[in-house]
């Protein structure tokens, strides 16, 4: 087995404490996220129109729609680079979280009769177990013996799904939310808007709780252990209680996303179980930036706006005035995605969060 | 009697296409340290190469396949040497580039063929059935448990009495101590990319005569099996994913048959665990 942190150098103890910023610094620092955070809350109430960015006025039920999932999607993505950028663990079945999530809720509000607050209670005590337990399990090993331990784990949560139990996941065929299971003023497209609030309200409090275990005495950890885990154990520290509170809490965290994704979708589709939607977030990630504040959120946007819009770009006219050899291809928003991430491995390895740093490097 | 036969011979049969592809992996990974997304498109270029030629040229079973083997070893080759090669020692990039790559691949293929399952053209006594023991086992089964044979033989001799299987089984053993002996790796590196891109087109090929069809994800949820099986052969080790494979895919059809399906996965996945519990370096790595 193969250890990848040894040959990246030592970490003094000096950088693991933040760096003290210059007044100016710290308060561009503060206040341009909330600035935007601010925009973000307020923009139901706009009817800015941007043709060709989105589907209509941003107020209208459709690009409100599109501008929630992708405000879930990045912070499903910051829950994955918790995993993978802050404490390096490359896990292959963050899916299976999110997947548990959305379907626990389903099934005990559409199929068991739960009323909706038992419901949530329920997909918090699952989420909270289930990754315990397996993530007890799988991190025994490391590397890619993990990565490979969580493929497979989430291979038998799609196989599972897909199978349909007694009749309780709808199998290929995904299973919708029952409309009259939800508060009225979360379903229907005239409530979108509400909708948009809670995707956004997830991904302000994804934000805040890594911002907070990040600084706390563990976050500090986890970096160490990313960068030199023998070290970490030298130290006297347990790397395997460290990495399971990251992967618990990472877990956790995608398990609610998974009921904000239900309520935004109206239902669970298979689609979210499948080992494809896992390489989805490590594709957001990198694209972002790994184990950077912004970086990750960035890139989850960024995935899943050109996802929904590449497909509406593969039938616009100027790609079908293209022969068949180029306008097959960009019909394919994964090709495109795929394309665009291996240039971004190649060209920009710190990814979308580094280059603001590069940037001001080439202009001082 | 004649369900024993039958499960014996067909879970031999996945075993074989787990085997297929997971001796190309096990050696990528073994060697080069590259955990191989793309492992799937090679498999997915091999299985569209045979029905393409196959259906627009008009090639018989055998050339077809070889055309196939052609195509998805020319994929890996040039996936090596153009991708994979300039990042030679930064292992997270080189993983990250198969994904975009196995992403981007399938996606392409979708554009070409379609997402619809083709019909494979399969050769007439490949459709028959043999009487073995009261079981009926219909005649696929003994050309992918043949295939696996011949690759596996193959690939032992090419280890153990040539000189580039030399430098892949000292490599293997330690990398570092070859390249200070004067000796050239990365030649060795793009060898078994050829190697494993061969085997996974070749899998492709009876994948498609197996199932009876093609479809561009059809690579990807095999590739996951061929993952379970290098981690419980123990990575780098062609012999421990041969009999990985054999037992992954035993465990598989005789779990699904007797319990229910869905159970034949599990069990997979619980002989994973269990196997990474008692001997973490797989069942031919040193005991950890």
């Amino acid at each position: 087995m193969t250890t990848t942190a040894d040959a990246s150098g030592t970490v003094s103890v000096d950088d693991l404490r933040p760096r003290p910023a210059s007044p100016r610094r710290r308060w561009v620092r503060r206040g341009v996220p909330v600035a935007a955070f601010a925009v973000l809350a307020i923009l139901p109430f706009s009817t800015l129109d941007l043709p060709g960015l989105l589907p209509g006025p941003a107020n209208s039920p459709g690009s409100l729609q599109l501008l929630a999932v992708c405000l879930v999607f990045a912070g499903l993505a910051a829950t994955y680079d918790l995993l993978f950028g802050r404490t390096g663990l490359l896990s292959f079945g963050h899916a299976l979280y999110v997947a548990l999530g959305s379907y626990t809720v389903n099934i005990a509000v559409t199929k068991l009769g739960l009323t909706l607050p038992a419901a949530l209670l329920l997909a918090v005590l699952v989420g909270l177990v289930v990754p315990a337990l397996l993530g007890a399990v799988a991190l025994r090993v490391n590397g890619i013996a993990f990565a490979m331990v969580t493929l497979a784990t989430a291979q038998v949560g799609s196989i599972l799904v897909m199978s349909d139990p007694g009749r309780l996941t709808g199998g290929e065929e995904g299973l919708p939310l029952a409309p009259d299971a939800i508060p009225a003023f979360l379903s229907g497209v005239a409530n979108t808007a509400n909708l948009y609030w809670l995707a956004l309200g997830y991904l302000v409090l994804v934000l805040a709780v890594i911002a907070w275990v990040v600084a706390s005495e563990p976050g500090r950890v986890w970096e160490a252990i990313r960068e030199n885990e023998r070290r970490v154990s030298v130290l006297g520290l347990q790397p395997y209680r460290f990495r399971l509170l990251a992967f618990v809490i990472a877990s956790f965290l995608a398990t609610l996303g998974g009921v904000v994704h239900l309520f935004l979708v109206g239902g669970s589709s298979p689609q979210i179980t499948t080992s494809n939607f896992t390489l989805a977030f490590l594709v957001m990630v990198v694209l972002g930036g790994t184990g950077s504040r912004w970086g990750a959120m960035l890139g989850g946007v960024l995935y899943t706006y050109l996802d929904h819009r590449l497909a509406a770009l593969g039938t616009s006219d100027a790609v079908a005035g293209l022969p068949e050899v180029l306008r097959a291809p960009l019909s394919e928003p994964l090709f495109v995605l795929g394309v665009l991430f291996i240039v971004m491995v190649y060209f920009l390895p710190g990814g979308l969060a580094s280059l603001t740093a590069r940037l001001r490097g080439r202009t001082r | 009697m004649s369900n024993v036969v039958l499960l014996a011979l067909t879970g031999l049969g996945l075993g074989a296409l787990y085997f297929l592809i997971a001796s190309g992996l096990s050696l990528i990974f073994g060697l080069a340290d590259v955990l191989n997304f793309a492992h799937g498109l090679f498999l997915a270029v091999g299985a569209y190469g045979t029905w393409w030629s196959s259906t627009h040229l008009g090639f018989p079973f055998v050339p077809a396949v070889a055309f196939g083997v052609v195509a998805g070893t020319a994929t890996a080759v040039l996936v090596e040497t153009l991708l994979i090669r300039p990042l030679y020692r930064r292992t997270i990039e080189q993983v990250l580039v198969t994904v975009g790559l196995s992403l981007a691949g399938v996606a392409l293929l979708q554009a070409a063929f379609g997402a619809d399952p083709l019909t494979f053209p399969r050769p007439e006594w490949a459709t028959g059935t043999t009487r073995i023991l009261g079981a009926i086992v219909p005649n696929d089964r003994f050309l992918l448990i043949g295939a696996a044979v011949v690759v596996l033989v193959a690939i032992q001799v090419f280890l153990r009495r040539t000189r580039f299987g030399l430098i892949v089984r000292a490599g293997v053993e330690d990398r570092t101590m070859v390249t200070a002996l004067g000796i050239n790796v990365r030649t060795a590196f793009t060898l078994v990319f050829a190697i494993g891109g061969a085997a996974a087109a070749l899998a492709g090929a009876l994948a498609g005569v197996y199932f009876g069809n093609v479809s561009p994800g059809q690579g990807t949820s095999l590739l996951i099996f061929a993952f379970i099986v290098v981690v419980i052969g123990g990575m780098g080790s062609v012999t421990g994913s041969a009999v990985a494979a054999v037992l992954v895919g035993l465990v598989q059809q005789f779990t699904s048959f007797y319990a229910a399906a869905g159970v034949g996965e599990a069990s997979v996945v619980l002989l994973l665990a269990v196997v990474l519990l008692a001997r973490p370096g797989g069942l031919a790595g040193r005991a950890a």
